[in-house]
């Protein structure tokens, strides 16, 4: 199988949907001529032609605006945030229009819209650009939210999102942009909405989505090797809707869960997720839900306290012992 | 230029800004030949006059149901403004389409929405034309092209710019017109609305309906401009124009004007129509504090968009005082008919209230590829 980084199968899910729907376009702040402020969309602009890939300017209310426009009207727009942070600018576009215009015409308009670009810190840019807004976003019926963490699932993901008639917003991470997996040439979809299971368990359940599905993963090994504790990494990769019952399958294999993430604790994915287990799995917990997320201050630019406030493999290895005691 | 913006300590209230051309526009029409009317026929004439009785009809009776405290939440009403919807929607073509903010009864009733399903709408009710689920700020139809409907202040603009561009990019030969208020001006989003609608050559109208008052701010304690709020329009090297929003011929002479260059020219235009509202902002505002009654009066007794197309055609022997009783009759108990059955209306259903929100959960099963919990306890 081919071997594609994480921005490769991006592009790829966006070429091969642009190729299978001529309502695809994309659009964004430096998308085509620059190639892409990340080079993923790089080489768009001369396959499909000033038409289907689009530079905006700086402005984000209005392009994202307009997307949502020109969705309504059956267009099916690839909006690139250059950072999700910078949503916050058009935060009335994205929920208030997006968000709510299906339900508020009582189903008479769809907003196929998918608005995509990196949502992380860890990059030593200082609080402003190192916003991760999946909960903040998915607590808004009528929108969904999903956070690949692997090549595979990022391809599958986006061409998911450009077929769904809902508002689809994808946070990817410039960390893993690349990172590289196997990513199979033909035609796949992942279905928003389903977990995965990174890796299989029994004594404990890690749940993490984006890049602590990664960080979950280099914990676990660690746990398996120095501790001989065997851990269950349940990927989320889907915020809104949320996979329920693959949660619950391994929280009641293994009795124990420790949820990862790298939100601010406070309303963070995480907090819904604990609230699901201990309503619906109460009795199969063996210890209380443990959980990791970044240390709750705006994020920090010095590069070495910015590593120690997102959670690392040690601190999950840490927090992991604690619920397995 | 003048410094009016800096003056906001105003003791009394300000008078409107209208300019004096306009003040009073009384008399017959300079465009009634104009080519965008001469060839209206007589029965063409009447049915304007007709759409603009039934959204005052229709809105008066709205007074009423709100005072019988069946409408809740806000309601905007567009009397004194009928001529505004009136005259730009009906020189529009199958391929234009039209966005608005929260005042958006009369472009509703205009493109043919029902009375029926719009008071009902307001009043909640399963038949409404949401499902009870947007109200007054919030009628959308988008079979009509009407997309609604929007109660965020200039949220609109950059939708109807989207839509504008959807047509450009399938390559229909049509128009978006984009109306919000004087108050609209000064949001973020219209100015980035403007940019990409000249940037892109987008056949988008924009119109500021001007009834002179962003809620209880007047426009000369709100806004800076160079002369007209419309006059923006040349920093983005767009078209502009002001129009006497109280003649109906004016505003279709030139609307028209805007819609030919945005069909043959994809290029933008900002046109700024004068206007007056003779009630408050909305029904929860007093209106007692900032401005005069006989401002109000003045508009409501020399510059009735209706009285004055009702002269205008009295004089041009298309209507008769018969004719003028009958359509008001009529239209009134059209009004009197849809809060019957917005009254007789059931109210939306409980499971109702986590429908319509997601396609893929209305659609499940039909080519969805969604899973999983999507709406949550």
């Amino acid at each position: 199988m081919p071997i594609l980084s994480y921005r490769e199968a991006i592009r790829a899910a966006m070429r091969e949907e642009m190729k299978r729907d001529e309502n695809v376009v994309i659009m964004g702040e430096e998308v085509a001529q620059f190639n892409g402020a990340y080079k993923v969309t790089e080489g768009l602009l001369k396959e499909f032609g000033p038409k289907r890939v689009i530079d905006t300017p700086i402005s984000e209310a209005g392009f994202i605006g307009l997307g949502v426009g020109a969705s309504m009207l059956g267009i099916r727009p690839v909006m690139e945030l250059m950072f999700w942070s910078f949503s916050y600018v058009a935060f009335d576009q994205i929920v208030n229009n997006a968000g709510n215009i299906r339900y508020m015409s009582g189903g008479l308009i769809n907003c196929p819209i998918v608005i995509r670009g990196p949502a992380n810190g860890g990059t030593n840019v200082g609080a402003t650009h190192s916003h991760t807004p999946e909960a903040m976003l998915a607590a808004h019926p009528g929108i969904k939210v999903v956070c690949p963490a692997t090549p595979y699932d990022a391809k599958g993901l986006l061409k998911a999102a450009i077929r769904d008639n809902d508002p689809v917003y994808v946070m990817e991470n410039t960390i893993l942009y690349n990172d590289k997996g196997e990513v199979p040439d033909e035609d796949y979809i992942v279905p928003i909405g389903v977990a995965d299971v990174k890796r299989a368990g029994t004594d404990l359940t890690i749940v993490a989505h984006g890049r602590a599905v990664i960080t979950s993963l280099k914990a676990a090994e660690i746990l398996e090797a120095e501790h001989g504790v065997s851990v269950e990494v349940v990927d989320l990769r889907s915020i809104r809707p949320l996979d329920e019952e693959t949660i619950l399958t391994s929280v009641r294999k293994t009795h124990r869960a420790l949820l990862v993430e790298e939100n601010k604790p406070f309303c963070g994915v995480d907090a819904q997720v604990a609230y699901i287990i201990q309503s619906k799995a109460f009795d199969e917990l063996d210890a209380p839900i443990g959980r990791v997320s970044s240390i709750d201050a705006p994020q920090i630019y010095s590069k070495p306290l910015e590593d120690v406030q997102i959670p690392s493999p040690a601190r999950v290895v840490e927090a992991a012992l604690k619920v397995l005691a | 230029m003048s410094n009016r913006h800096l003056t906001t300590a105003v003791a009394k209230p300000t008078a409107l800004t209208h300019p004096e051309s306009l003040k009073n526009p009384a008399g017959p029409s300079a465009f009634a030949k104009d080519p965008a009317n001469a060839g209206l026929t007589k029965a063409d004439k009447v049915k304007l006059y007709t759409q603009m009785a039934r959204i005052r009809h229709f809105e008066q009776r709205c007074i009423r149901t709100y005072q019988q405290g069946k409408i809740g939440g806000f309601l905007h009403l567009y009397v004194g403004q009928e001529a505004v919807a009136v005259g730009t929607l009906s020189v529009l073509g199958k391929n234009d389409h039209l966005i608005t903010g929260y005042r958006d009864h009369g472009h509703a009733l205009m493109v043919g929405m029902d009375m029926n399903s719009c008071m009902a709408e307001l009043q909640g009710k399963a038949t409404g034309c949401s499902k009870g689920k947007g109200g007054s700020m919030h009628y959308f139809a988008p079979d009509k092209n009407y997309w609604g409907g929007h109660g965020i202040v200039g949220g609109q603009a950059p939708l109807g710019t989207g839509i504008a561009y959807a047509l450009k990019q399938k390559g229909l030969k049509g128009c978006c017109l984009v109306y919000m208020g004087d108050g609209a001006v000064n949001q973020g989003a219209v100015h980035e609305a403007y940019n990409l609608a000249a940037l892109w050559d987008l056949p988008v109208i924009f119109i500021i309906e001007n009834n002179g008052y962003s809620m209880g701010t007047s426009q000369e304690r709100s806004t800076a401009h160079p002369g007209s709020l419309a006059k923006r329009a040349e920093g983005y090297g767009m078209d502009w124009d002001l129009v006497n929003g109280h003649d109906l011929y004016e505003v279709r002479a030139k609307t028209a004007i805007a819609v030919k260059r945005a069909h043959e020219k994809n290029r933008p235009t900002v046109l700024e129509i004068f206007t007056y509202r003779y009630f408050g902002h909305s029904m929860a505002d007093p209106d007692k504090t900032y401005r005069d009654k006989e401002e109000i009066k003045g508009y409501r007794e020399e510059k009735d968009p209706i009285k004055l197309w009702e002269k205008e055609l009295l004089n041009e022997g298309v209507l008769t005082d018969a004719l003028v009783a009958s359509i008001n009759e009529a239209a009134m108990e059209e009004a009197n008919k849809a809060a019957d059955f917005a009254d007789a209306s059931p109210y939306p259903t409980v499971e109702s209230i986590t429908q319509d929100i997601y396609w893929e959960e209305d659609n499940r099963g039909k080519d969805t590829t969604s899973r999983g919990t999507i709406i949550f306890e």
